[in-house]
């Protein structure tokens, strides 16, 4: 393999890695406020991408992604207002299943809204063809929008927790349910908060990644798998674990394109779901230990 | 065998909907109405692994797809040009293939639907075993998406191999002989025989179901999903029942893929779809989670306008909204407790007498 | 030789050691009690007896055979029955099915001979419902059979917990706290019910708070705290003991 050829790879990789984060990172934020598994958080990104397209053609680019990621928001709002808030201590068995048929509420709205076709929204900067000169590899510039978006999300994320009231709330509400409500913090808001939240860097990630991977009716589901693997293989509920997870995952999986057939591609990822779940349930980073005292 | 009373509503049942689509000159209903029995007989085996064992599986397509593709593609693929390899000899010389022309005339060496439907049985209850001893150890979340996961690698398997047909599937399965005269088969002289035989198959699958969930092991699962520490102290094997229960729905799931491929004459990858997966899962929850009856009612009521195509293009719109209605509204199933427990205990109570 | 021998049990969560190298034998037909303060370690010790938890060092053995690597549910099978100090009920079955699940090690009907119906599964269930009628008629619970098991009061459920450990026709029997959440007359009962146990050749090891409880009935008692054994004797040394005084009244 040629230097150039593994810069192309490695970069390949680390876009679809920032992407696989970012959505762990969404399942991570409504599983810490609630200990739920949101399995239509797939169907964020694939809103923010079409939402996005759509409005493409009233307003510029910019206007179109801000106000895409505004309404997806607003649709992670009413899930979860209409589905979740007002059951109490529903089974995790009751919470998975509906969570998938939102989820499949939400594809087949899709479908009939934009159809089967495959769409996409327009490159950032320069066009398909242009790119940038990376050490010899030609790397297009919307790569480098992505991992930024990704990267600056991140950053804002944790900001967003360590250093703003809410933050801190939702965080309080993450670790101990009864004592934050004890300590006066609306615990309900704090959950339709975090699906906000994940709804937004959802649908943000979406726009983003629709000028590479274009977006159609149902690209969340192998998403949100994806997504999941990560969250898993980084601990779930760990946002830095997330990220390292996720550039993991988008790196071996790029790299095993020169090795296995492309329709194979997406039974990698879930190989390795797998394999991580029997050995490893607890994530790649956290300590056998702590995961069982966080049981007790 | 008085405790098999039971099954006369039932059998009633079945003889009634014929009648009565005779009477109303509605016979192609029941081909319908064959297909439906099928695919209850899958949601039948689900039900206990969901209600009875409290292991949710969002893969079981997977293995009514191994059934189904395992079948027709042992039946249908010419081994001819093998003919002088070993394994291919060993099998004739055992009387598992059959030869014949295949549509251009040309020789035809397949494996005989008998042989295919055992190992294609075979196969999932194999493949379930290995899957199961890791998975279900796992709860909760984690066993939810990696039996998804299960079922997404087995679609893509069928999507990508060309032995498999790729996005067109299999055609032209043969029929399946069962008894001389008596084929499984989908043209409309053999509707009425194949209404039986799927029926049969149905409370053939019932009668054991039900006999396993009224026993000493049926206690044992309704312990686990009780509370699964108590009956670890108990002394219930809890992980072996599981597996068992598990391995128990795939082959369920695997006859109904092999028979159901045999009566349509091919399978295609959309029958290992996750939403197909999603679908039995809402049927067995529809039906009551721990209710056989209610998962054979709902799954023949559902699949069976499902077919019709009643939905439309909604279909998966329409049992995405069941999913989500139930566990909102009435998790225990629509056909609430109340009835299906009094009829059960008239039924125990004339078993004691 | 001893019923159950636990030799230097150790067990750490972290860096936190909540049991530690804790030894003692309880011999056949006795009924021997661990006390000790909250947080000694009483129910981590019961779960790494029982095998619900793996130990971090040491032995248990139990009728002379080493418990290492045994999973809970063949523990059981070998005759070591356990209640739970929050009562775990089968939800969903009746007191009746509840102590019915419990003769599960003494009956053997499989997935196939269930299934199948098969002939001899009749009387094996005729006998296992007949047994589990008779426990409960020995409790007092005869006329609660048919009800939810889970729906009964506290004090029922304790009981209809007794005749599921004891449906398993137990050698030892492990009680985890069986008087918490009772009042002084039921405390009374579980205590004549628990010596009853005993004269039916049952073994009994208990943890338990009732001081009064634990003295009327243990034939010897061992003190916990802080994961480690202070004392151990019969319940009138265990009274005169300074360490055990100290730790219960305080300095």
């Amino acid at each position: 393999m040629t230097i150039e050829l593994f810069i192309q790879y490695l970069f390949a990789g680390i876009t679809y890695g920032s992407i696989y984060a970012i959505v762990a990172i969404g399942f991570n934020i409504i599983y810490n406020t609630t200990g739920i598994i949101n399995f239509a958080q797939g169907e964020f990104v694939m809103l923010g991408g079409m939402i996005s397209i759509s409005l493409l053609d009233f307003m510029p680019l910019a206007c179109a992604i801000i106000l895409a990621v505004a309404i997806t928001m607003v649709i992670g709002a009413f899930i979860e207002i209409v589905f979740i808030r007002w059951l109490a201590a529903p089974s995790v068995l009751r919470m998975i299943i509906i969570t998938i048929g939102i989820s499949i509420l939400i594809r087949e709205a899709a479908l009939y809204i934009w159809g089967e076709g495959v769409r996409s929204l327009p490159y950032f900067t320069g066009s398909a063809i242009t790119a940038v000169g990376i050490f010899g590899a030609r790397i297009s510039p919307q790569v480098l929008w992505v991992v930024g978006a990704c990267g600056l999300t991140v950053l804002a994320l944790s900001f967003f927790f360590k250093a703003t009231p809410v933050g801190r709330e939702m965080r309080a509400c993450a670790a101990n349910r009864k004592a934050a409500i004890l300590c006066g913090i609306n615990t309900g808001n704090m959950v339709t908060f975090s699906f906000v939240l994940s709804a937004g860097i959802g649908a943000l990630a979406g726009c983003m990644m629709s000028p590479i991977t274009y977006t159609q009716y149902d690209s969340g589901t192998a998403l949100a798998i994806k997504g999941f693997t990560v969250a898993i293989l980084g601990g779930l509920g760990n946002v830095g674990g997330a990220v390292a997870a996720g550039l993991l995952l988008g790196v071996v999986e790029a790299f095993s394109v020169s090795v296995v057939p492309l329709a194979f591609q997406d039974v990698i990822s879930i190989a390795i779901l797998l394999i991580i779940l029997f050995i490893r349930p607890n994530g790649l980073f956290a300590s056998k230990e702590a995961a069982g005292l966080r049981a007790f | 065998m008085r405790r098999l009373l039971f099954l006369i509503p039932l059998v009633l049942a079945i003889a009634a909907v014929h009648l009565l689509c005779a009477w109303t000159g509605t016979l192609y209903y029941l081909t319908q109405m064959t297909m439906s029995a099928y695919y209850s007989l899958l949601v039948i085996g689900l039900c206990v692994v969901m209600g009875y064992a409290g292991q949710i599986s969002l893969g079981h397509a997977g293995f009514f797809a191994i059934g189904g593709y395992l079948a027709a593609a042992f039946t249908t693929r010419n081994l001819a040009g093998l003919q002088d390899a070993l394994p291919v000899r060993m099998l004739d010389a055992a009387g598992l293939l059959v030869s014949g022309r295949d549509v251009y005339g040309g020789a035809q060496l397949v494996v005989t639907p008998w042989a295919a439907c055992v190992a294609a049985v075979l196969a999932a209850a194999l493949i379930a075993l290995l899957i199961g001893i890791p998975v279900l150890k796992l709860k909760g979340h984690y066993l939810a998406m990696a039996t998804l996961g299960f079922g997404i690698i087995i679609y893509k398997i069928a999507l990508a191999v060309p032995y498999f047909g790729g996005a067109d599937g299999i055609s032209e399965v043969p029929p399946f002989n069962l008894l001389p005269g008596l084929a499984i088969t989908g043209g409309s002289a053999n509707r009425i025989a194949n209404y039986y035989i799927a029926w049969t198959l149905v409370l053939l699958g019932v009668t054991l179901l039900w006999n396993l969930i009224h026993s000493r092991v049926g206690r044992a699962l309704r312990a686990i999903h009780g509370s699964e520490r108590a009956a670890d102290s108990i002394g219930v094997d809890t992980a072996r029942y599981k597996l068992y229960t598990f391995m128990l729905s795939a082959v369920f799931a695997a006859l109904a893929g092999v028979f159901l491929t045999h009566y349509n004459g091919g399978i295609g990858p959309s029958e290992a779809g996750v939403m197909k997966s999603v679908r039995y899962v809402a049927i067995v929850a529809v039906g009551g989670m721990a209710h056989i009856w209610g998962a054979l009612v709902m799954g023949t009521l559902l699949n069976f306008l499902s077919l019709r195509g009643v939905f439309g293009t909604y279909d998966d719109a329409v049992f995405g909204a069941i999913l989500i209605l139930i566990m909102l509204f009435a998790p225990e199933g629509i056909l609430q407790t109340g009835i299906m427990d009094r009829l059960r205990r008239l039924v125990s109570r004339r078993e004691e007498d | 030789m001893a019923l159950l021998e636990v030799d230097s049990l150790r067990r750490c969560f972290g860096g936190l050691v909540a049991v530690k190298d804790v030894s003692f034998a309880v011999e056949k037909g006795v009924i021997k009690a661990v006390i000790g303060p909250n947080g000694a370690g009483k129910t981590t010790l019961f779960n790494l007896i029982s095998r619900a938890l793996a130990p971090t060092a040491g032995r248990v053995r139990f009728d002379g055979c080493d418990l290492q690597g045994k999973k809970p549910h063949q523990v059981a099978s070998m005759g070591m029955a356990r209640t739970f100090q929050n009562i775990e009920m089968f939800s969903g079955m009746t007191a009746l099915e509840n102590v019915m699940v419990g003769c599960h090690v003494r009956s053997r009907a499989g997935f196939l001979a269930s299934m199948f119906a098969l002939p001899w599964t009749r009387p094996e269930e005729r006998k296992i419902r007949e047994r589990s009628l008779a426990l409960l008629d020995l409790l007092g619970l005869a006329d609660l059979a048919d009800k939810e098991a889970a729906g009964l009061a506290f004090g029922q459920q304790r009981a209809v917990e007794f005749a599921r450990a004891l449906a398993m026709e137990p050698t030892l029997l492990l009680l985890d706290e069986p008087a918490a959440g009772l009042n002084i007359y039921e405390t009374a009962e579980v205590g004549r019910l628990i010596t009853r146990i005993r004269d039916l050749g049952v073994t009994i090891l208990l943890v338990e708070h009732d001081m009064s409880l634990v003295m009327e009935i243990s034939d010897e008692i061992v003190v916990l705290s802080f994961g480690q054994v202070i004392a151990q004797g019969p319940p009138q040394a265990i009274q005169q003991d300074p360490d055990v005084v100290r730790i219960y009244l305080g300095e």
